[in-house]
């Protein structure tokens, strides 16, 4: 059930946007919804950063995963246990272009006799780091569509991702990258146990709509062709908010459009957020140097100790009985 | 005490029994699966008398097995109100609450899901437990879309799931280090046992020791005179065994160094050993420092209650420190005790005191630069720097009878990342070390299976089961090395990892690092012939 519901929903989402622009909801699905889109998207996921910058990092928490900075003959591993704030921002940069963190994952499996063993286990970070690559580089190659006169980083994007040189039109390389890493991310919450059992819809429902999304822009740049200067006269309207509905776009643009717009309002209130959240993990994004700079808690609450002086009171006889020091006799 | 399987019965049981550890999973979801309490999976709750002397809430005779935990009437408005506070004080509980993809990297990373294949032990699911109330009481996609957002409403049956997930948990970090997040189990577990707390919901093995240290000034509850007297015992077997009279000095005003280790170090076996050791060291190198009978706890179980036990419990150092008016604090062998000290205590209890002064070894005048702020040091890292300038003589062939391996305790590696240190000292001081399989050692590291105050005899079945990861790296080493000698730098390994190799490796002892530097040493004044260790084991090639 988990499994199937998410989908029919997307497929439900399809049939609306088919049905819809069918029925003459041109500037419905072409410009009202992907302008309430683009506003939810921007509002809830500024909202939601700052709900998480408002509260405050009480304690400096890094998970370290190398040699800490101590005495100065032992080789600190500046990467993966960052005393300075340099290293902190390269450890993130490998973070969150590199996916350093999932580069360490192993499979472990239980033999005969409770024996464990641990294998290396790349593919998690390979199809992750092929899907978030791929998507966004699609992301900028479609800047050329809301763009006039088109930037040249963009030709060369799309030349570097179509340098295969293969088909008309040229096919990018992205395209079948993205196709095969959600195909594969998808097939593993099926496929795999624990990851199945660990899965919810909440974890399929994207992964069907980026799908569907992928799909319905393959099919109009390689199969079914649509107008793409009307197309790109849509999109230039909604930047220039002049909106226009041009004649002629066919019906698979508008699902795709409203499939990113789906995608867009849901983003902020979902999983997808870590787009954002990564930034802000106390674990990664803090120097291990807390013996050496005091970190500050801005809500450190007062707390009543026991003393000494308590301690002493009660202890005073038994301690002078066997010799130890007291403050009051 | 619960009726534990044979290891090797438990070994087939974990083996065989179909769970998510062998591929075979349950056919319920999880949010469906009520907890399961059975002997030997939850642990005594706390006693009342421990709970009124800490002044905490709900003192009550109760426990985990019972149908009613007698809470308060309005516990749902308590721990709700507690769960807002909390995210509005932690980010990193507000972030962890929202951000993870479910990909899973950190399912097989737990060593209680390995020795369990129980799916609440995948450390993503743990965090559900919690987050799925979080959805749903403070997300609109949680309000409106419920359970397909993954929410669910608190209920008494979620809040005996917690307690028992959580306290299933030992805050030891491994699945943090692969998230790709950085999402940090035990920020998350830390944030449930307050929540638990606030409703009168803990258990003994924390709380009692935690209200021993707030009285007592350590976790054993040992009072002064008896503190002292036992020390001194130590001293006299350290006679026994080198023929040298040393006499510590005891809450010593003026002194340059306070020493601060856990209890443990003093009255539990084999920890006493290593305590022999601290004191043969110091004297070695004619170190100027006192213990104090009332800092006299280098442990904090308050970290495995809330943030203000903690900082209760941590606050003596310092206050010692002032009162004593020592230079700087030199800390042993513990493993959560220096999570505390290098993460929170400089935040929580600094600034230091205003006349402490930047750490520098009096032997060697090594400045510990990475030690400025929060003015206290690591024993291993004070004890490589002396064997770095020669400070110590060494006969490495004393410890020839060893062959040992080092569990990195998991606070020194994924809370400080002291790897080398301990490393390089074992290097120096004997000639058979070995280590075990590198997914199972530095940031890598096993837990010993029973940290984060999880050590408690009635729990044993968890315990087991969670150690067996580490047991299996060990067996490595003793299969293929002949290893007879599990050393780590960490109180509680000295006890949980004792109950470890007595159940999956008997062969093999447990030792701190600086009982086997005691042994290597060449004391002054030691007899001609000093035939055996620490304890009165024959040194290789003395006839018994």
């Amino acid at each position: 059930m988990k499994i199937i519901n998410p989908l029919i929903i997307v497929l439900v989402l399809v049939a609306l946007a088919y049905f819809g622009v069918k029925a003459g909801l041109t500037a419905l699905f072409g410009v009202v919804i992907p302008y309430i889109a683009i506003v939810i998207f921007l509002l809830g996921f500024i909202y939601k950063v700052i709900g998480w910058a408002k509260s405050p990092v009480p304690f400096r928490i890094p998970t370290t995963c190398g040699q800490e900075k101590s005495l100065p003959w032992i080789k600190q591993n500046k990467l993966d246990n960052p005393s300075s704030t340099l290293g902190v921002v390269i450890r993130m940069a490998l973070e969150i272009f590199l996916f350093r963190s999932l580069f360490r994952n192993t499979k472990a499996e239980v033999y005969e006799g409770a024996k464990l063993k641990y294998g290396s286990n790349k593919w998690l970070w390979l199809g992750g780091i092929v899907f978030h690559w791929s998507f966004l580089i699609i992301l900028v190659r479609h800047s050329r569509l809301f763009l006039e006169p088109i930037p040249g980083f963009i030709t060369f994007l799309e030349k570097a991702d179509s340098f295969m040189q293969v088909g008309v039109p040229l096919f990018y390389m992205t395209d079948a990258g993205i196709l095969a890493a959600v195909t594969y991310l998808f097939l593993r919450r099926v496929v795999e146990p624990q990851i199945k059992y660990l899965s919810m819809p909440a974890d399929y429902f994207p992964l069907y709509l980026i799908l569907s999304i992928a799909i319905t822009g393959v099919l109009m740049r390689y199969f079914i062709r649509v107008d793409v200067v009307n197309i790109k006269a849509l999109a230039r309207g909604l930047v220039t908010f002049q909106p226009t509905i041009p004649d002629g776009i066919g019906v698979l643009f508008y699902i795709h459009l409203f499939l990113v717009s789906v995608l867009a309002i849901y983003f902020p209130f979902s999983k997808l957020m870590h787009l954002g959240g990564v930034f802000l993990s106390p674990t990664r994004n803090l120097a291990n140097n807390n013996r050496a700079v005091r970190h500050i808690n801005p809500w450190n609450p007062d707390i009543k100790i026991r003393t000494y002086e308590e301690y002493e009171d009660e202890f005073r006889e038994h301690m002078k009985k066997v010799g130890l020091p007291v403050d009051k006799e | 005490m619960v009726k534990m399987l044979e290891a090797e019965e438990l070994a087939k049981d974990i083996t065989e029994t179909p769970s998510l550890l062998n591929g075979k999973g349950p056919d319920r979801e999880w949010m469906d699966t009520p907890a399961e309490f059975r002997d030997g999976n939850w642990a005594y709750s706390a006693k009342t008398k421990a709970i009124e002397s800490l002044k905490m809430p709900y003192a009550r005779d109760w426990s985990p097995g019972d149908e009613d935990w007698k809470l308060p009437e309005n516990w749902k408005e308590i721990i709700s109100e507690g769960f807002r506070e909390r995210l509005d004080k932690f980010r990193s509980f507000k972030v962890f609450m929202d951000i993870c993809v479910r990909c899973g990297a950190c399912a097989d990373k737990c060593h209680f899901f390995l020795g369990s294949g129980d799916p609440k032990n995948m450390p993503v699911l743990r965090a559900e437990l919690l987050r799925s109330v979080y959805r749903n009481d403070f997300t609109l996609a949680g309000k409106l879309l419920k359970k397909f957002a993954g929410a669910r409403p608190l209920t008494m049956e979620v809040v005996k799931e917690w307690f028992l997930y959580f306290f299933q948990c030992t805050e030891c970090r491994r699945c943090s280090v692969y998230c790709p997040y950085g999402i940090d189990t035990a920020e998350i577990t830390m944030m449930a046992r307050e929540l638990l707390n606030l409703v009168g919901i803990n258990i003994n093995w924390i709380m009692d020791p935690a209200a021993n240290c707030n009285r007592t000034g350590n976790h054993l509850g040992i009072e002064p005179h008896t503190f002292k007297t036992v020390v001194e015992s130590l001293c006299e077997d350290i006679e026994d065994v080198t023929g040298i009279t040393i006499n510590p000095s005891f809450n010593r005003k003026g002194a340059e160094i306070l020493f601060i280790t856990p209890s443990g170090d003093v009255f539990a076996d084999p920890g006493v050993y290593t305590m022999m050791g601290y004191i043969m060291l110091f004297e070695h190198i004619g170190l100027d420092y006192t213990l104090s009978t009332y800092a006299s706890e280098g442990g904090n179980f308050g970290l495995f209650n809330s943030n203000e036990l903690m900082k209760k419990l941590n606050a003596k150092m310092y206050h010692e420190a002032e009162r004593l008016g020592v230079k700087w604090i030199l800390g042993g062998e513990c493993g959560h005790m220096w999570r505390v000290i290098n993460q929170y205590m400089d935040t929580m209890n600094g600034p230091t005191p205003s006349y402490m002064e930047d750490p520098v070894s009096p032997i060697t005048g090594t400045k510990f630069e990475n030690a400025v702020s929060t003015k206290m040091v690591h024993i291993m890292e004070f004890t490589a720097d002396l064997i770095k300038h020669n400070k110590l003589k060494l006969d490495k062939s004393r410890n020839d009878h060893v062959r040992a391996t080092f569990h990195d305790s998991c606070n020194p590696s994924r809370a400080m990342g002291m790897l080398d240190e301990p490393r390089y000292v074992l290097n120096n001081v004997l000639n058979n070390f070995f280590e075990m399989p590198d997914n199972t050692i530095r940031e890598q590291t096993f837990c010993c299976g029973a940290g984060s105050g999880l050590n408690t005899e009635e729990i044993m079945d968890v315990r087991m089961r969670g150690a067996l990861p580490r047991a299996t790296a060990l067996n490595h080493v003793v299969e293929k090395h002949d290893v007879n000698m599990l050393s780590c730098v960490c109180a509680i390994d000295r006890a949980t990892l004792l109950a470890l190799t007595q159940y999956w490796a008997p062969d093999v002892e447990v030792s701190g690092v600086t009982e086997l530097v005691a042994n290597a040493l060449i004391m002054e004044g030691e007899n001609e012939v000093r035939d055996c260790d620490l304890r009165e084991e024959p040194y290789l090639g003395v006839e018994d």
